[in-house]
């Protein structure tokens, strides 16, 4: 992916991340909090975030729930294989039902004929089946073959390290 | 949980606005005042039902290269595979499913290089072939549960 942050932000970008790696404090101005540790003035500290949420590096200021504990224990990786010509069409409107939480193309390899991925969660295995059954209605003829692979276990949980850095 | 908790956390999975007053924001929004919400949310993150209050990063526009891959691997040699793969600081995060394929992983290196350099490792290392999907579009991004 290309990455389309100016050159001048990207130092301020890595400390930002550095520097909220715990979290954004719950104060009443937390804009002038990140301004100081990034030694600037608060207007540039909050021009700053909003040039990086334009182009995507900050996805949003967020509230993260534990979703084992708010009961989505389940997460299933519905894959798809659906015919090219239709993806580009399909892939999206897949990618936009509420229960699906991440959406990709991937290629297919010779014993793995799945070309869409989407990330279902729910309370249960069973509480899952309704959401395929909508992303099966909705691919309809284009959609040749399908898989669910629930998740059992987390084997390791770290977040992504810093690319290129 | 009451329902301005609630309220509070179905608004706050879209984010905190980027305004200059985002509490105040907030507040107007959901019809509370601003240091009651900060207090709820702190309250959320004390007791565990929110694990993080900060900025998602989508890492990745910073470069670097990432790829899901998978492996087929036999019972009797699960833990000591999920034991090499731990001990690999590019495996950011590793699932055992429920498939043939039963263990999913992702890949996280400075380069796509360094990606197939590390797929070579683990290959050589279990003797087993590793399933590589780096993905090639990426149609939503978005975790958000309805509470």
């Amino acid at each position: 992916m290309s990455a389309c942050i100016s050159p001048s932000d990207e130092p301020l970008a890595r400390r930002l991340i550095a520097f909220t790696e715990a979290g954004l404090p719950l104060v009443a101005d937390p804009w002038a909090w990140l301004a100081e540790q990034l030694q600037l003035s608060v207007d540039d500290c909050l021009a700053l975030l909003q040039r990086l949420q334009a182009n995507g590096l900050i996805r949003r200021i967020a509230a993260v729930p534990n979703h084992y504990r708010l009961g989505y224990r389940h997460n299933g990786m519905t894959v798809w294989d659906v015919d090219d010509e239709a993806l580009a069409q399909l892939g999206p409107a897949v990618g936009a039902l509420p229960f699906v939480s991440h959406c990709y193309r991937r290629p297919r390899r010779g014993d793995w004929p799945y070309n869409l991925f989407a990330m279902v969660h729910g309370r249960s295995a069973e509480d899952i089946e309704p959401d395929r059954e909508t992303i099966r209605a909705l691919l309809g003829d284009a959609c040749n073959a399908d898989e669910m692979l629930v998740s059992s276990r987390i084997l390791k949980k770290t977040g992504l390290r810093l690319g290129g850095a | 949980m009451d329902d301005l908790d609630r309220r509070l956390l179905n608004r706050l999975q879209h984010g905190l606005p980027l305004v200059r007053e985002p509490w105040v924001a907030l507040a107007a929004e959901l019809d509370s005042d601003e240091a009651v919400l900060r207090q709820r949310v702190q309250a959320l993150l004390d007791d565990g039902t929110l694990t993080r209050f900060g900025p998602m990063f989508d890492i990745e526009r910073l470069g670097g290269a990432f790829t899901l891959a998978a492996l087929r691997v036999p019972e009797e040699r699960f833990e000591e595979v999920a034991e090499l793969l731990a001990c690999m600081p590019e495996v950011a995060h590793n699932y055992r499913r429920e498939h043939v394929w039963n263990m999913w992983f992702v890949l996280g290196c400075a380069s796509y290089a360094e990606i197939e350099g590390c797929i070579g490792l683990i290959e050589v290392a279990t003797g087993l072939r590793v399933l590589n999907l780096p993905k090639e579009e990426t149609y939503h991004v978005g975790l958000h549960f309805p509470l």
